[in-house]
């Protein structure tokens, strides 16, 4: 282990998550940050204006009137040439529908930290990931958290992540509202001057604000070329799929800590799979040891890249095992199956992966899901991998009867 | 320093020709009048409507100042966000350390109605751009609808006269008594015929330490129904009428700026096909309305302007 002593040591300190993601935009120290408060990432929006205000930061701050505007200022900040950044989540996120398209057509690099909320009706401010997965193809970039750490960890590959010259495609950095925005965790701090180094100086291709070279930006398209650039638009996607480990891999060197795209727990010898994303993942990994102390051989795939669909990672991960429950928190109506569970599905069928599949919604509207719970899913497994039996392909977990 | 054509001449126009605009149309005319007056460099904002289609189908653009759109509602939180970035980027050396005057040209669908909010936000916080309104009173890019800058009385696809319903039921918003009651530093009115009072405000605007807010009407052929060639005769019939007075508000105080012989608004009717029922006899009391109302805005102008 003589490698270790060459990585960083961040300070370790008991952070919220939310205030977690406020100090990571503390050390990013970016040029604009437009925000409007909403419960639960409303601590970040205050955090951050105290370092506003107490000159903690160089960043000019836009105390917006809707997250409508909170989108469209960061979009004319980082078209003006800024490093910029915002947070929302839910109903924010909802209401920034339109605009998010908007940044990734115009291929505008932005970091947004979504503290995933519910979406109404009925009103619930609590967590599932509906929001950032009713946003799954506005063309942005996806990355969540399982605890604090990633979301600080995975605040600042963000940064890197969507200005890749490669890329420079918009990213959603998902935490789980409350489970982890408003609630002590562990987090290891780095010091800000590593953090400086690593995210490096802003660059933006042909900012608006060059005079010199003056630009015209979000100019119209029609048959002729609209199809081309959303073309393009794929390609930067493809990209990411290579470039996210890459940056994951070049942070682990400096931290410690790795990242690709699927984080895999006790999967090697599994026969049982349960596919998870987000904080879920703490719950399910101390199901897991539970299980495996009993013998069970059950393990977890947990993505943490959503968009780009890490198929590939997904199906080698996935390959030979005998059945696979995929978990979704969220609440998506008219398919069959859950959005992960789709993509699960699809990532096994295309590389002729003969397996069995159930999916699971479990924790929506801040339902609790414990690892008892998680137990009940292996006992499923175990059902469907002896019978063959899928049916029902949705289930749902810790769903009481009326 | 005073505006003058002979100048104005010599400098290339900020706004290329071969633009798509229609016959008549009185927004590139505006647009120039605008930038010429400006002194320095400037960065142009636009939302979805008319004037951004006319000058940026790709790969072409028309414009030789920096430009970028991004949607119908939200040109003033664009704005918001270039003009902070701009700021910022500035006092931490990373662009050249120059004054940049900042210019959104919207129409009134994106003024009045779907970007009312946006533009409330910016103004509120102070952001310091030239806001201007090119306000032909309706939605025209999709097809001349109404919009809330539409006069009472006018035909619209969307206010159309049938019976007994003599187009646009209701009175129009008062969007540029809704930016004074802002208390930002600069509001004004202004039409392209009297083109030296429009540069003139324009330059105002852009020294204004702070938003700054102009309402120009801007007659559109093809939606109010007149020949192409009569874009600034209308314009002027407009503040002839008292349609559309001229005045500006700097830090509060409110200024005239043209007091033409009154005519009745009558001639204002009759110059426009959109117009064209309210002359009929069952609407005569509609038109007698719509004189008093103008007297009686003309008399609240007066006061204001002591």
């Amino acid at each position: 282990m003589s490698h270790v002593a060459e990585y960083v040591q961040g300070e370790a300190v008991a952070l919220e998550g939310d205030f977690v993601v406020a100090e990571a935009m503390r050390q990013i120290n970016p040029d604009v940050v437009a925000a409007y408060p909403i419960t639960p990432q409303t601590e970040i929006v205050q955090k951050f204006s105290e370092f506003v205000a107490n000159g903690e930061v160089d960043t000019e701050f836009i105390a917006v009137e809707s997250e409508f505007a909170a989108m469209s200022a960061t979009i004319g900040a980082a078209a003006a040439g800024a490093r910029a950044m915002t947070a929302t989540c839910g109903a924010g996120l909802a209401l920034m529908w339109e605009m998010l398209w908007c940044a990734s057509g115009m291929r505008i690099p932005i970091v947004m930290t979504v503290v995933n909320r519910s979406l109404s009706a009925p009103l619930n401010i609590l967590t599932d990931q509906t929001d950032m997965m009713a946003s799954r193809d506005t063309g942005w970039l996806q990355i969540y958290a399982e605890n604090h750490q990633e979301a600080y960890d995975n605040t600042l590959q963000a940064v890197r992540i969507c200005s890749h010259p490669d890329i420079k495609i918009p990213i959603m950095a998902g935490l789980a509202g409350f489970v982890l925005g408003h609630t002590l965790g562990r987090v290891e701090i780095l010091p800000d001057d590593v953090v400086r180094k690593f995210v490096g100086e802003h660059h933006q291709d042909h900012p608006l604000l060059d005079l010199a070279h003056p630009v015209t930006i979000g100019a119209f398209d029609h048959h002729d070329n609209f199809f081309e650039h959303k073309r393009q638009q794929w390609e930067a996607f493809d990209n990411a799929l290579k470039i996210i480990p890459e940056i994951g891999e070049e942070f682990g060197r400096l931290t410690g800590r790795y990242y690709g795209h699927v984080d895999p727990y006790c999967l090697d010898d599994a026969d049982l799979v349960i596919v998870i994303i987000g904080s879920g993942a703490g719950a399910l990994r101390a199901a897991i040891d539970e299980m495996r102390a009993d013998g069970a051989k059950v393990g977890m795939l947990k993505l943490r890249t959503f968009r780009p669909f890490p198929a590939d990672a997904v199906a080698d991960a996935l390959r030979g095992k005998k059945a696979i429950a995929v978990m979704d928190r969220v609440t998506c109506f008219g398919g069959e199956g859950t959005p992960t569970f789709a993509e699960v599905c699809q990532a096994l069928f295309t590389r002729n992966i003969d397996t069995k599949v159930v999916n699971y919604i479990y924790g929506v509207g801040g339902r609790d899901t414990v690892p008892a719970e998680f137990c009940q899913v292996y006992a499923d497994l175990l059902h469907v991998a002896e019978t063959g039996n899928t049916a029902p392909v949705r289930r749902y977990l810790g769903l009481r009867d009326f | 320093m005073t505006l003058k054509l002979s100048d104005a001449v010599k400098e290339q126009d900020l706004l290329a020709p071969g633009h798509r605009a229609c016959l008549g149309c009185a927004e590139p005319t505006i647009v120039r009048q605008i930038l010429h007056a400006i002194e320095g460099p400037v960065i142009v904002a636009s939302p979805t409507g008319c004037l951004e289609i006319i000058t940026t189908p790709f790969p072409a653009t028309a414009w030789r100042v920096p430009w970028i759109h991004v949607a119908f509602e939200n040109v003033a939180s664009v704005l918001s966000g270039v003009e902070t970035a701009y700021r910022v980027l500035r006092k931490k050396g990373k662009i050249a350390d120059r004054d940049i005057t900042f210019v959104a040209f919207a129409g009134d669908g994106a003024t009045y109605d779907i970007g009312l909010q946006f533009l409330s936000g910016a103004m509120e916080r102070g952001h310091k751009f030239v806001y201007v309104c090119l306000n032909n009173e309706a939605y025209m890019n999709t097809g001349i609808q109404r919009s809330s800058a539409t006069p009472l009385g006018a035909w619209t696809t969307t206010t159309p006269v049938g019976k007994g319903v003599p187009g646009k039921k209701h009175i129009r918003k008062d969007i540029t008594g809704i930016m004074v009651a802002h208390n930002i530093p600069y509001v004004a009115q202004a039409a392209p015929h009297a083109w030296r009072d429009l540069m003139a405000k324009a330059r105002k605007a852009a020294k204004a330490d702070g938003p700054s807010f102009i309402n120009v009407l801007t007659p559109c052929a093809r939606g109010w129904r007149y020949e192409p060639g009569d874009t600034m005769a209308i314009s002027r019939l407009a503040t002839e009428t008292y349609m559309w007075p001229l005045f500006e508000v700097e830090a509060g105080k409110w200024r005239l700026n043209a007091m033409p012989e009154k005519k009745p608004v009558a001639e204002w009717f009759k110059s426009q096909r959109r117009f064209a029922h309210l002359l009929w006899p069952e609407n005569k009391g509609v038109l007698a309305d719509i004189q008093q109302k103008i007297d009686h805005d003309w008399d609240v102008l007066l006061k204001r302007c002591g």
